[in-house]
């Protein structure tokens, strides 16, 4: 998959070191229920200016990745050497052993080589805001009320730099302009609460960019909005990468989100990645299961669909996930493999860059995967 | 007898607000909605759309008659709901019910979910107790859960399990009629399509008619027959489903549409965006005349002094819109893109617009 077709491009320098690697990625928490795998073995790369969109229904583990690599699970235990290798089994044992409710990760989260798993928390401290950002999708939440808009973007320069505050006011007056808010001078000195949610989401923005980031990760930021007012943000976003070159991790439900801003998407299950292509792959070509069903059951504003395609049952709990495949059952293509054994991401046979995790035969799924994008109109016949 | 079962006459209303404790003075009004007229035909869906603040969730709160107005007429099957009280009130409240946004809050925690279910019966007083608690099994199970769920608690199902027992609950006193305000927001995508699926089941198997309100754009163009889009308390648009997404003629419904991110990379790239300036202005003093005017690409002279009514469009007298430049194309041409004044350019004005064909042939 090299070249660009209808804008949609997408760059390999093979043998070029991805800005972000997250290798066998597990996350588990410790709590009154049980032990909750919330991250069970998830891998993906993010090369430099590129989006990675990553997709999942709520508890699929798509935002605890995410805060995992950056280091912001509350009360996050280490696993000492003397604790095993990171194997699934010890960290349940250790886990089981604590009498706090914690949360361990193990795996790998390289960004440019450095796996920010074993960095300190003074390391990741000085990262984040700097190196990688985040975004929220409650723009009310995550701003403080009691700070004005200015001081809380002056902060986050004086963090980083070494600059007078006067210095930093102007550096947080053109953030504000740059995000496109009207008299950012006068702006500056406004409360959140004296912001719509739109303009608060703006302000987070300029907040995340505002030191210039080379990844960052955007949690449903517009899930929050009206349509109208994510379409703004969503250019808003897709501007100022372009121009600057940042590489964007953007989580959301909504593959149309995806769709239209992502170069790869990652599409997240119960706690596992089942699938991750190129975007028009993706909607082209869907291998797993799951994205059949997920792209069938979406209602669309193009097509009329008589009856969507609907999955059936619910997402299975990460206290005791299902043996075999964790879609096996809501699969209605499981077989008797499929309940004992956990398909791990493979390659297409014609294609290294999508992955699917699915036991299923590949000439099958190419066959089954062809009528339902008919169905659905998303074969490039179609466009 | 009219083909109608509900028929909404310039429905006004406005919540004052008011300043000083005792002495209460009203200092403003919030003009939540503002001279709304429309029809419900027996049997169809109607799909409310619009953004936050427009005014849905008020029409759906004075359609069941939770909210009076402040002017104007909502008439159930010929009868003015404002006016109904005791025996009549209570037969008014059997043929409409209602289904609510949030499973968890709308459900009540420390009651067993065949309580909940039953207690449209209880309060309507239908059967005797085995009787309702052969109805609630039955309800269950048409609703896809199980009879065997009757003496559990909500917080034992999850998101979409509940928005069943709510359904459920709507469904047992035997309504016409059942207010949807935004029944799958709050669902994931592949929840959503069973709740979707269940309620065209529903419709189909009981003949009811449905008002349908949502902010997403998809769901309603799925769900509905008909589409009403509210602007800031205004209806700013009403058609037929495939009439309304093939050729929006409000320039807000324009605007609205080519907003809605489609899940189809190659046609979701090649459209030009019509993109909005500014938000949605403030209910409480909302602009002059044309509510839309001051955001509006094709906004002239005229509309900051004239409101438009709401009229037909061309021959088609199932398509209304209330604007003095309705859209003539769609998508837009670049020339009939201009931002209004003081605000910079429209994205997307100027620029070569590739049509995206909205109707893809299957």
């Amino acid at each position: 998959m090299t070249g660009s077709t209808n804008g949609v491009s997408r760059t390999e320098q093979p043998g070029a070191v991805p800005l972000l690697e997250v290798r066998d990625l597990r996350t588990y928490f410790k709590t009154d229920d049980g032990i909750v795998r919330a991250v069970d073995g998830v891998s993906f790369s993010v090369e430099a200016g590129q989006t990675l969109g990553v997709v999942g229904e709520s508890g699929s583990g798509k935002s605890v990745t995410m805060m995992s690599i950056l280091g912001l699970n509350p009360k996050a235990g280490r696993l000492a050497p003397k604790d095993g290798s990171g194997a699934p089994e010890q960290m349940v044992g250790f886990l089981e052993e604590s009498k706090k409710h914690i949360s361990i990760s193990t795996g790998a989260a390289l960004f440019r080589g450095e796996n920010l798993l074993e960095a300190s928390s003074s390391r990741l401290r000085s990262l984040r805001g700097k190196e990688v950002s985040m975004i929220f999708q409650d723009p009310m939440t995550s701003l403080n009320p009691v700070l004005t808009v200015g001081d809380q973007l002056i902060e986050a320069v004086t963090l980083h730099r070494d600059i007078s505050s006067r210095k930093a006011r102007q550096v947080a007056i053109a953030g504000l302009e740059e995000v496109g808010i009207p008299r950012a001078g006068r702006r500056v000195d406004d409360y959140p609460h004296q912001f719509s949610g739109g303009m608060r989401q703006r302000v987070m923005i300029a907040m995340a960019l505002i030191n210039e980031p080379a990844l960052l990760i955007a949690d449903e930021p517009t899930t929050a909005l009206d349509v109208t007012t994510q379409a703004q943000i969503l250019d808003l976003i897709s501007d100022l990468q372009k121009e600057r070159g940042t590489a964007v991790v953007l989580i959301t439900h909504d593959l149309g989100v995806v769709a239209e801003t992502a170069d790869d998407i990652v599409v997240m299950y119960a706690a596992r990645v089942v699938e991750q292509a190129p975007v028009l792959e993706l909607f082209e070509h869907p291998m797993h299961p799951y994205t059949w069903g997920l792209l069938g059951s979406l209602p669309r504003v193009d097509v009329t669909l008589d009856r969507l395609m609907q999955i059936g049952g619910q997402p299975p709990s990460l206290l005791r996930p299902p043996r075999g495949c964790r879609f096996r059952p809501r699969c209605a293509y499981a077989f008797d493999r499929c309940r004992t054994e956990l398909p791990p991401a493979t390659a297409q046979s014609y294609d290294p860059g999508h992955l699917d995790a699915c036991l299923l035969d590949e000439r099958f799924k190419l066959g089954e995967s062809a009528r339902v994008t008919h169905e659905l109109g998303l074969t490039p016949e179609a466009a | 007898m009219t083909d109608a079962l509900l028929e909404i006459d310039r429905l006004t209303k406005h919540f004052p607000i008011t300043e000083g404790i005792v002495f209460k003075k009203e200092v403003a009004t919030v003009k939540a909605l503002d001279g709304v007229s429309l029809e419900v035909r027996r049997g169809e869906t109607l799909g409310v759309v619009g953004e936050s603040g427009c005014g849905k969730s008020t029409l759906a709160r004075l359609i069941t008659n939770l909210l009076t107005p402040t002017s104007g007429s909502v008439r159930f099957d010929g009868q003015d709901v404002a006016t109904l009280a005791g025996q009549e009130l209570l037969a008014f409240r059997r043929q409409v019910t209602m289904i609510f946004q949030d499973p968890y809050a709308s459900l009540n925690p420390r009651k067993r979910v065949g309580f909940i279910v039953a207690e449209p019966l209880i309060v309507h007083d239908v059967g005797t107790e085995t009787e309702r608690k052969r109805r609630v099994q039955e309800l269950l199970e048409v609703v896809g859960l199980n009879a065997e769920h009757y003496n559990r608690f909500p917080h034992e199902f999850s998101g979409g399990q509940r928005q069943r027992i709510g359904i459920a609950r709507a469904l047992a006193a035997g309504p016409r009629l059942i207010v949807c305000d935004e029944p799958v927001s709050a669902l994931d995508v592949s929840v959503q399509a069973q709740i979707l699926n269940l309620l065209s089941d529903l419709q189909a198997e009981f003949g009811l008619t449905y008002v349908f309100i949502a902010h997403d754009l998809s769901v309603v163009r799925h769900i509905s027959d008909r589409v009403a889009v509210m602007y800031l308390g205004k209806l700013v648009e009403l058609a037929d489903a495939k009439a309304l997404y093939a050729g929006p003629r409000h320039p807000y419904t324009g605007a609205l549409l080519s907003a809605v991110p489609i899940a189809n990379p190659r046609l979701g790239r090649q459209r030009r965006k019509l993109v909005l300036t500014g938000d949605v202005p403030n209910p409480i003093d909302p602009p002059s005349a044309c509510r839309f005017h001051p955001r509006c690409p094709r906004t002239q002279g005229m509309c900051s002094i004239d409101d438009p009514e709401l009229r037909a469009m061309g021959q088609d007298s199932v398509h209304e819109a209330a604007c003095h430049f309705p859209l003539e194309r769609w998508p837009m041409t670049p020339d009939e893109m201009r931002a209004p004044e003081g605000l910079p350019p429209l994205a997307g004005a100027g620029d070569e617009l590739t049509p995206p064909e909205l109707e893809v042939s299957r």
